[in-house]
């Protein structure tokens, strides 16, 4: 029985991560082909970074993923920080349910919903003023604020909901106005939340194809886009480099979020011990 | 105005959802004070205490500091600190930024900051605590960092609301001493809340005992246990017989169907009134002896004393003795003329003082004052 359990984790180990291994050694391949190994070389990604489309739209990628990283971060505290001040509880359910929409719907009706109302309003914007172009930067990133918002908020309300509400008083007792009390009390202890949702707004932002593709324009072409767009001819082998490269940043990113949790839930054991 | 009257409370009403907490309140409290507002759970005195702190603001009344009326001046704007119940101390600081806490926010230089908190931390019994993390205290040490952080600001008043109900009996007289000797030393004004009133008999200049939102009676310690000036003070503060009576004449009372010899006057002739006698102030006599006379049917020991129930003629009187009576004995009891305490009639007469259903069970619950759970089960 316990051989039989040991042979089923390494398969699914093997399934799991056999095509991404396949990958990574294939990209140091001299020879560009799945036939044979010919040797080790950087040649891949020398020619990936002479690929100037593939650089621009990695830069494009980088650029929309902490400006809509950063500003999911801003509005989804101070979302969270409303819920939290919220009296009337079926208003506060009702919000809740609301701001989740984008995270339950699938990403096509997102996406399409999405097209369809850039569209009307660029059509708006664009008879008013021919030079503004909404669909494009503006539109992705609006697109990508919009998925990434129920994260955040959901990384940052449960840590809103452990703080004492008279650590608040205390904090105004010994002279801080609301604003100092929020940046001195509560804002050290709801950061950890906010690191982890920032973390997870960056990385959805970075990966997300489905609802880009359709809010996109040529001239605003994100990495997975671009991926994309290549695979439809034949595969350049500079793209198994690129992916080794994402794949390496996002296993970076993984264990910062595990870490900056993990330091929270640490505090939060010690206290409950006490 | 008294010169020396550091707040005043004047008309003071707060409702919560409809419910009265506090009904047209008043309150002076003077400088170098402690004070100690004592009541039942839901009588109003955390609202007070909320109030006076700037975190819930007045229905109707005004409050006055120092003669200024300060209903809209915020909290971080008054001269008052606070020992919160739960102690509410910063968990991402360790014990000597929460005690500095106060007097960086107020620019205070560097160095005396650094003089300040630690002579603080040397008066509550905190040195070498100084980095250690607030999660890491204990109960009472958390209790003495809540006290440090707020003296520490030298307010002219501190709030403390039941700071030591959470800590365990002998840790707590230990704390009501130290507070007492904090008091002295800084000549800060306290106000404490309790519901515990051997807590606010030990510790307090003037106690201000409350029900129902409404002040019962002001006074030193020994005014409210000797002169209740009701049946619901009577009650709260420790044990009492209380009694339907008359007065006959000024020093003549006429309870439990006899005359007796008081102390008190200035009734009207044959008024009602509510007579209160303390259980310690009963003494028990041989029947002959005895201005009134019972059966025994209960008797406690109580380790330097016998705590006894007698019945005569039906009213359960509770009697502390140090003399052994066997339970089913008939005894005789003799009353001082100053151990006879004539109250006016109040809301409350009736309610209190009768042992009929006192038992063994009921005394280990430890409950005085079945109304106040009354109170608690309605909040």
């Amino acid at each position: 029985m316990k051989a039989f359990s040991r042979i089923y984790l390494v398969l699914i180990f093997l399934l799991l991560y056999a095509p991404i291994l396949v990958l990574i050694v294939f990209s140091f391949n001299e020879k560009g082909s799945f036939a044979a190994y010919t040797g080790f070389s950087f040649k891949w990604y020398r020619e990936l970074f002479r690929d100037s489309t593939a650089l621009q739209s990695l830069r494009n990628s980088l650029l929309l993923a902490i400006s809509s990283a950063a500003i999911a971060t801003v509005i989804g505290m101070f979302a969270a920080l409303g819920l939290d001040r919220m009296r009337l509880r079926w208003l506060k359910n009702s919000i809740k349910a609301v701001t989740n929409i984008p995270m339950m719907n699938p990403d096509i009706v997102t996406g399409v919903s999405m097209l369809l109302f850039f569209v009307a309003v660029g059509g708006i914007l664009q008879k008013i003023n021919g030079n503004i172009d909404l669909i494009g930067f503006p539109s992705m990133l609006i697109a990508h604020v919009t998925f990434s918002l129920p994260y955040v908020i959901l990384s940052i309300l449960p840590r809103f909901r452990q703080l004492d509400p008279s650590l608040r008083e205390a904090a105004m007792d010994l002279g801080c106005t609301p604003a100092q009390s929020f940046f001195k009390v509560e804002f050290p202890h709801i950061l950890p939340g906010i690191v982890t949702g920032m973390i997870m707004a960056f990385t959805l932002s970075l990966d997300d194809f489905v609802i880009s593709h359709f809010v996109s324009s040529p001239d605003f072409v994100t990495l997975p886009l671009y991926i994309y767009n290549q695979t439809a001819h034949r595969v350049k082998y500079s793209m198994y480099a690129l992916c080794t490269l994402i794949i390496f940043v996002m296993v970076i990113m993984l264990l910062l979020v595990n870490f900056v949790s993990g330091i929270g839930e640490r505090g939060k054991r010690k206290k409950e011990t006490v | 105005m008294n010169q020396d009257v550091l707040i005043q409370l004047k008309g003071i009403s707060k409702a919560f959802d409809g419910e009265t907490v506090l009904d047209n309140m008043d309150l002076e409290i003077h400088d170098k004070e402690f004070v100690t507002l004592l009541g039942p759970s839901g009588c109003g005195k955390t609202t007070t205490l909320r109030i006076i702190g700037g975190f819930e603001s007045p229905d109707a009344g005004d409050v006055f500091f120092d003669g200024e009326r300060i209903n809209d001046v915020p909290p971080y704007k008054r001269q008052v600190n606070t020992v919160f119940q739960r102690y509410a101390l910063f968990p991402h600081l360790n014990v000597y930024d929460n005690v500095a806490f106060g007097l960086k926010l107020s620019h205070v230089p560097k160095g005396e900051i650094e003089k300040r908190v630690k002579e603080m931390l040397e008066m509550t019994g905190l040195r070498g605590f100084e980095n250690r993390k607030t999660s890491t205290l204990s109960g009472g040490q958390q209790q003495r960092v809540a006290i440090a952080r707020a003296l520490v600001n030298q307010p002219r008043v501190l709030l403390l609301d039941e700071p030591l109900g959470a800590l365990d009996l002998k840790l707590r007289k230990d704390m009501q001493n130290e507070l007492k000797r904090i008091q002295h030393a800084t000549g800060i004004t306290f106000i404490y809340v309790t519901h515990d009133q051997e807590e606010a008999l030990s510790m307090s200049d003037t106690v201000v005992v409350m029900s129902r939102g409404k002040i019962q009676q002001i006074g030193t310690p020994t005014d409210i246990y000797n002169e209740p000036v009701n049946a619901f003070v009577a009650d709260f503060i420790g044990e009492s017989n209380i009694l339907d009576g008359v007065m006959i004449a000024d020093r003549q009372a006429k309870f439990a169907g006899q005359t007796f010899v008081c102390v008190d006057e200035g009734f009207n002739q044959n008024e009602p009134v509510d007579i209160v006698i303390r259980p310690e102030d009963v003494d028990v006599v041989s029947v002959e002896k005895g201005m009134l006379s019972g059966k025994v049917s209960s008797v406690t020991f109580k380790g330097d004393y016998y705590e006894i129930i007698v019945d005569v003629k039906g009213f359960k009187w509770m009697i502390e003795t140090s003399d052994y009576v066997a339970p089913d004995m008939t005894i005789g009891l003799s009353i001082d003329p100053d151990a006879i305490h004539v109250m006016k009639k109040s809301e409350y007469s009736g309610m209190f003082g009768d042992y009929s259903t006192f038992s063994e069970e009921m005394d280990h619950l430890s409950d005085p004052n079945p109304e106040a759970d009354a109170e608690d089960a309605a909040e």
